[in-house]
């Protein structure tokens, strides 16, 4: 029944027909690539705008009078504005490149982080966070003798929320909250900890990396300050990122980098920034992969993310009962399917992660398996590494049917299993 | 790309000692003793050496981790126990020779005794530092003895 709904939300065999990498084999084996959480695979579409970019028109952008830099600035400049649309933001100004997810904090950090805080001043984050969330507030709280306090994480994989009225007070500068968990798959009520942030009168950061790529997501509905994500989660290429923020707040903020186009003028006194967003944007921007995540947002708006989300919701919820078969794994993070993003973390005492990881592989699934960046995560959860599968718009039942029946093959294989 | 078999890495000696790992308790006050942890996985390794004129003469080795992490481990506080400080020192080479795709003599295999059978893991080269992580450990802490 599932699958016939799958039919009707998703053409997925037409969908894979579009990304090459998925026709391979890997030990003589279909590939069923299960890693989706760590980084996607590219559609035919993206691929090609790489190539026209680099074949066609390569040359520098906002530079030369030139007809090819003419057109790699529009291009560019057209990358954002699809990138703005999909998000929701009200101008392309808004959006500003980076690399990754990582790179957009780091910006926060060091550029807002450096100038509005002050000694007794608090940031709040939370327990389920990727290092990339924690490490940046970590270090500008102890350079600024601030504070960094956290919303806990439930034993139910949810955040707890019973405390939020203290942990989120009026000296809360700041709150920086993952989206979704890129190690539990839990999706977090980022609008109900917005409204608390704002109602003290603090900042609200969104790491989008896992939530942007598999929902809709709006920035004007959640009504946040920034929002950090990465191109390669989102079938776009690895190298390319996105600070969105909100204008009123960036033109307060000073660069993060400095250097070339991020300047108005420079004498050998002294320089004067940029407008937007170009004051954020030091140096040759990542011009072939902006304008290839502009093709990604193309195929992403072409195939709805509503029924991506959709099609995700359905495989997890698939994917859970099949895995429920296994009487030895623990599998972590909300029960239902809906509360979650295609991600699901298991755990078996009898195999470790990288044993299971390893034979998975022999059979062409690719997992990833570890720590996944998030050690105060597995901490909480008293493992030391989980192994974790996370789906996509391509994925299917039948890669499911194969992860499962090679999990259970593994567990008799390494002679625990009762499966 | 040829598809190694699994059964060279996990041999029965190897899953062996997961299984039943030898000299797993930890010594109480001993000569010298190392903790590695490898960040990128997370797994640990712990090993206590007791000393009496240069020679071990007590061990304990607790992993966390992966089979091949806890089968090394297990494996080499077996080969340390009662040998002497440089004669460990000279397997732990030979171990790192082996483990570097280097082919050995049948005197310097039976040397290694149950450590050979981790050769298999060269076929698998992402999982090679798995039998690294307490190789370091033993390094560590034989840095530190100074001979008891």
């Amino acid at each position: 029944m599932a699958e016939a709904i799958q039919q009707a939300t998703l053409d997925v065999a037409s969908i894979r027909d579009d990304f090459p990498i998925l026709s391979r084999t890997v030990y003589g084996k279909p590939l069923v690539y299960l890693d989706n959480a760590a980084t996607s695979q590219k559609p035919r579409q993206v691929i090609s705008a790489l190539t026209e970019y680099y074949e066609g028109y390569n040359s520098n952008v906002h530079r030369g009078v030139h007809a090819l830099s003419m057109e790699a600035t529009d291009r560019f400049e057209e990358a954002r504005e699809k990138v703005a649309r999909f998000i929701g933001a009200s101008q392309s100004e808004e959006i500003i490149w980076t690399r990754n997810t990582t790179e957009a904090i780091n910006l926060v950090a060091g550029s807002w982080g450096r100038a509005n805080l002050q000694p007794g001043d608090e940031i709040v984050t939370t327990e389920m966070e990727h290092h990339s969330n924690l490490v940046p507030w970590q270090r500008v709280t102890q350079e600024r003798g601030a504070t960094l306090r956290f919303l806990r994480l439930g034993d139910d994989g949810k955040l707890d929320l019973d405390e939020i009225d203290s942990v989120i007070n009026e000296r809360t500068k700041l709150v920086s909250i993952v989206h979704a968990s890129n190690s539990l798959g839990t999706i977090n009520p980022v609008k109900e900890i917005t409204a608390r942030a704002r109602a003290v009168g603090a900042a609200v950061m969104i790491d989008g990396a896992q939530s942007v790529p598999h929902m809709s997501v709006d920035v004007q509905d959640l009504d946040c300050d920034f929002l950090a994500f990465s191109g390669h989660k989102m079938l776009g290429p690895t190298g390319i990122g996105v600070l969105y923020a909100k204008r009123e707040v960036l033109e307060t903020m000073e660069p993060f980098l400095t250097g070339g186009e991020m300047v108005l003028s420079v004498t050998l006194d002294g320089a004067t920034w940029n407008d937007l967003p170009m004051r954020f944007e030091a140096g040759t921007p990542n011009i072939a992969d902006a304008i290839a995540l502009g093709a990604a947002v193309d195929y992403l708006d072409s195939t709805g993310m509503d029924n991506i989300r959709r099609h995700e919701v359905l495989l997890t919820d698939y994917a859970m009962s099949r895995l429920r078969e296994i009487e030895e794994l623990v599998i972590f993070g909300a029960e239902a399917a809906e509360d979650r993003g295609g991600v699901i973390s298991f755990h078996t005492s009898d195999v470790h992660p990288h044993d299971l990881g390893t034979y998975l592989d022999q059979q062409g699934i690719a997992v990833r398996t570890g720590h996944h960046c998030t050690m105060p995560v597995m901490q909480k959860l008293g493992v030391a590494a989980t192994t974790r599968a996370s789906f996509y718009l391509y994925n299917t039942e039948e890669e499911v049917d194969h992860l499962v029946d090679s999990l259970k093959s593994a567990l008799r294989y390494f002679g625990h299993g009762s499966a | 790309m040829g598809q190694p078999d699994l059964d060279d890495m996990y041999g029965d000696k190897i899953l062996e000692h997961c299984r039943s790992p030898r000299f797993h308790d930890k010594l109480p006050d001993p000569d010298a003793s190392a903790h590695t942890v490898n960040p990128f996985c997370g797994d640990e390794s712990d090993i206590q050496i007791a000393l009496n004129a240069g020679r071990i003469v007590g061990v304990g080795a607790q992993a966390v981790g992966c089979s091949i992490n806890q089968a090394t481990t297990s494996m080499l506080a077996q080969a340390a126990d009662g040998v002497h400080l440089d004669e460990l020192s000279d397997l732990l080479d030979l171990f790192r020779r082996q483990m570097k795709g280097e082919a050995l003599s049948e005197e310097d295999q039976a040397r290694l005794g149950d450590l050979t059978t981790l050769s298999g893991v060269l076929s698998f080269p992402v999982r090679i530092k798995c039998t690294l992580l307490s190789v370091s450990a033993m390094e560590d802490a034989l840095s530190t003895a100074d001979g008891g």
